[in-house]
């Protein structure tokens, strides 16, 4: 049933077994990480940062499933930190969320952490500390799995996109507060008026821009913060990154967004890309032209060059206003073309959740008393027979729970992780395939199907002009947390009602994300939710004690759009194993 | 000499009340604060007239409650002193998305008596973009007036920015001493042309102001052989940090 969790306790027993019976051997690594101001250049300025041993990003962290890691973190900084290992299943006292896991690590004081490795895949760590993390203190893991994965690579990098900007966060988010378009330099201009009037007539512009005036919203608000220079590995465009390859072999890229706000379309003109791995967790694979990359999501991708030439990674933020550039290449300093953006997405009123009065409208008891497995079951025919006026007062996203299959097969280029009619559904650049969420499959199911115990409704709220982020219209430091039960599955329904995607990242337990695939529904840390859209995960609550849960976009996490959860009951030991506890030194 | 320094006494005095809350704010990550100058600037009028005026904002405080200072004033070049001059302080808390109602007091201290007022106002964002900012106030000599100030922003590119403006005071009954009749006394309507070069921090601007008094407080100014409507060429910045 709960195989984390069992894997846990076996783990646990081998571990001990192995420390006493055989001392000689060492399974148990340790590492040592220091918490610096660093210089960070991009190429197009330079910034003091913050950084791992020295740098930003931080080093790459290979660990083995399995094995007890001891991590020694230094602060150097004259200010409190932490560092949250995104994506990994450990104990709550070692996730690294000051005042949720433990009080932080003050300026001068090494905190050990120490808990087992018990899953494999790509992740991510970074500080869980005011803007550090946008600052730059960020860094990647990569976990060797206890048996082999089921895909053949010859190679592996690691691909960490960020965007750092010249302005510190705190700044950032000052002058957000200030006036919330102060980085929007993409806003409609009196030429793209005149443009509109000659395309759609007069009337037809006006009275678009009068509705959106009316709301007092932006059609081209899709980036909160511009101005960023995106970077690979830490290299800007100019200073592209380069991987080395031997033609014909296979690489597998391990793409990481530790973005503190901006998502990436990512793509290699010339090379088709296998996803074979999301948020850590193996997929049946799917191969594709193009992804988007979350704030916050990993995917693991293979690709493999036949020729001996260069091929250009390329990461477009999603607003269009700066793209990311690395090299995969045969040799050292050969390039390949950097291709054009594609034109800038607008919103839509989709975007801006127009269904919103209808799912108000919408019978909400009936919904929810609505049997979830008879859903997923629902075939066509039956759907047909069902009342049609309510149907098309139904949200088109909350059928997510219907027979997914179908859906796709009723419009080809419809991704139902989009509001119908979104302004930002994604294409790929060449025509091809992008990757949707509804192609995620697991590999391998991590935990039996069963039905949720309870469903718990997340509306992802703001107030875009006076940049105020919450859940429920609640902003964090007003709200109280949220109480799951040890053993008990959860249905999280994130209903977004605001103007921008938010990639929701629970900690410490894993969160199913619903494709309509049932047992094969892809298991994830990060569930990116669209404007306007309402997105089902499950959650098997298997790991006690209290966890943050929050918009991984800095500025919407620190603005309020977080949540504590607090886990109440489940073993006494795995919540408080003196072995699995820090120690401050 | 000695009424300007009075004048600038009084201009600077919000600001060091203001000034070590914002150190303090440093440590509190749920306090904001910004500082704006809509207007900094100088005029030329169109019979010789010199002024520089400024009208510009500072605040300190949470999303839920703000201690707002605005201020603006009209300093006549040609003979050094203060045409108006008003500081205000108060404080601000949202009622709607898109609205804050605010209530303080504020110092009217130009050439001539003082004033001090009450005052409550409404400030925020009108359909259409339209930037609102008006106060009702209610002096110590028991006069009620108002202004009303209004604000649009046409972007002629993301950098380039057209603000037409306009701003409009209006008193319930007169107060001859310091030349204010009663019903609406003056507009000014402004056209700015700005452009940013650093950031939103610093944006340079030229453009035209026009402003015109009404009734008895035309005749007041009148009497002092002052025109009642007058165009300007302005020359200055916004400034926002």
């Amino acid at each position: 049933m709960r195989i984390s969790f069992m894997q846990k306790a076996c783990f646990g027993l081998a571990m001990a077994a192995g420390v006493t019976l055989l001392p000689g051997l060492s399974i148990a690594k340790t590492f040592n990480l220091t918490v610096d101001k660093v210089l960070i250049d991009t190429g197009n300025f330079e910034k003091e940062g913050i950084g791992y041993n020295g740098k930003s990003p931080g080093p790459v962290l290979r660990f083995q499933e399995g094995e007890d890691v001891t991590i020694n973190v230094t602060n150097n900084l004259n200010e409190s930190t932490s560092i949250h290992w995104h994506g990994l299943i450990l104990p709550f006292q070692m996730d690294g969320v000051p005042k949720i896991s433990f009080p932080g690590i003050e300026p001068g004081e090494t905190f050990t952490y120490k808990f087992p490795i018990v899953q494999s895949g790509t992740y991510w760590f970074h500080s869980h500390s005011g803007f550090q993390e946008p600052d730059g203190a960020y860094g990647s893991i990569v976990i060797e799995p206890e048996k082999r994965d089921p895909f053949r690579f010859d190679k592996d990098y690691v691909v960490q996109f960020t965007d750092a900007h010249p302005h510190s966060g705190k700044r950032i988010l000052r002058n957000l507060k200030m006036s919330a378009d102060y980085y929007n330099r993409q806003q409609q201009t009196i030429g793209d008026f005149f443009a509109d009037v000659r395309e759609n007539g007069f009337k037809a512009t006006v009275d678009d821009r009068m509705a959106w005036g009316d709301m007092r919203m932006m059609k081209t608000d899709i980036e909160d913060v511009q101005g960023f220079t995106p970077l690979i590995n830490g290299k800007g465009p100019h200073q592209n990154w380069t991987g080395l390859f031997e033609p014909k072999e296979r690489i597998r890229l391990r793409f990481i967004n530790s973005s503190a706000m901006t998502y990436f379309d990512v793509r290699i003109p010339g090379l088709k890309m296998t996803v074979v791995a999301a948020d850590g967790n193996n997929v049946q694979p799917v191969t594709v032209d193009e992804l988007r990359l979350g704030v916050a999501e990993t995917y693991d991708v293979i690709v493999r060059p036949m020729d001996d030439k260069a091929y250009t990674i390329f990461g477009a933020s999603m607003g269009r206003t700066a793209y990311a550039r690395a090299t995969l290449a045969p040799r050292q300093g050969m390039v390949a073309e950097i291709p054009e953006m594609t034109k800038a997405p607008l919103l839509t009123m989709a975007d801006m959740g127009m269904d919103h009065g209808n799912m108000e409208g919408m019978d909400h008891s009936n919904m929810s008393g609505m049997d979830h497995s008879s859903m997923k079951d629902m075939d066509h025919s039956k759907m047909k027979s069902m009342d049609h006026s309510s149907m098309k007062e139904m949200d088109n996203s909350s059928m997510k729970g219907m027979d997914h299959s179908n859906m796709m097969g009723m419009e080809q280029d419809k991704d139902s992780f989009y509001a119908n009619g979104s302004g930002l559904v994604p294409t790929a650049a060449n025509g091809g395939k992008f990757l949707s969420y509804a192609d995620l499959k697991a590999q391998k199911p991590l935990y039996e199907e069963r039905e949720a115990t309870r469903e718990i409704e997340l509306r992802l709220t703001g107030n875009m002009e006076r940049y105020i982020w919450s859940i429920n219209g609640v902003k964090y430091e007003d709200a109280d947390p949220i109480v799951l039960q040890y053993g008990e599955r959860v249905r999280f329904k994130f209903v977004n009602e605001t103007m921008m995607t938010h990639p929701m990242h629970l900690h410490g337990m894993w969160s199913i994300l619903d494709v309509g695939a049932g047992k094969w529904d892809p298991i994830k840390h990060t569930i990116s939710v669209a404007p306007g859209t309402t997105v089902y995960s499950e959650t098997e609550v298997d790991a006690p004690g209290q966890w943050a849960f929050h918009c991984h976009l800095s500025f919407h996490m620190d603005a309020g759009m977080f949540r504590k959860i607090v886990v109440e009951g489940g073993p006494k030991s795995a919540s408080l194993n003196p072995s699995e506890q820090g120690v401050l030194q | 000499m000695i009424d300007l320094k009075k004048s600038l006494l009084t201009a600077a005095l919000p600001f060091s009340v203001l000034m070590p809350v914002v150190g303090h704010s440093a440590e509190m990550s749920n306090i904001y604060y910004g500082v704006q100058m809509e207007e900094f600037e100088y005029r030329y009028g169109e019979g010789g007239e010199e002024l520089f005026a400024f009208d510009g904002d500072a605040f300190i405080g949470t999303d839920e409650l703000k201690l707002r200072w605005e201020g603006s004033g009209e300093l006549d070049l040609n003979v050094n002193r203060f045409e108006s001059l008003s500081n205000q302080l108060a404080l601000q808390t949202p009622i709607s998305d898109f609205w804050d109602i605010k209530g303080g007091i504020r110092y009217s201290s130009p050439q001539g008596p003082d004033r001090w007022y009450a005052a409550v106002g409404l400030s925020g964002l009108a359909p259409q973009w339209i930037e609102v900012d008006t106060h009702l106030f209610l002096s110590e000599k028991g006069k009620l007036s108002a202004d009303l100030d209004i604000e649009y922003e046409i972007l002629l590119t993301n950098y380039l920015t057209l603000t037409p403006s306009a701003n409009i005071d209006a008193a319930f009954s007169s107060d001859r001493e310091i030349g204010v009749g009663s019903g609406i006394n003056s507009v000014e309507a402004g056209l700015r042309l700005s452009y940013d070069v650093w950031d939103r921090i610093l944006s340079p601007y030229v453009g035209v102001v026009y402003e015109r008094k009404f009734g008895q407080t035309a005749n007041y100014v009148e009497a002092e052989g002052e025109s009642a409507d007058i165009w300007y060429a302005v020359i200055g910045a916004k400034l926002m940090f």
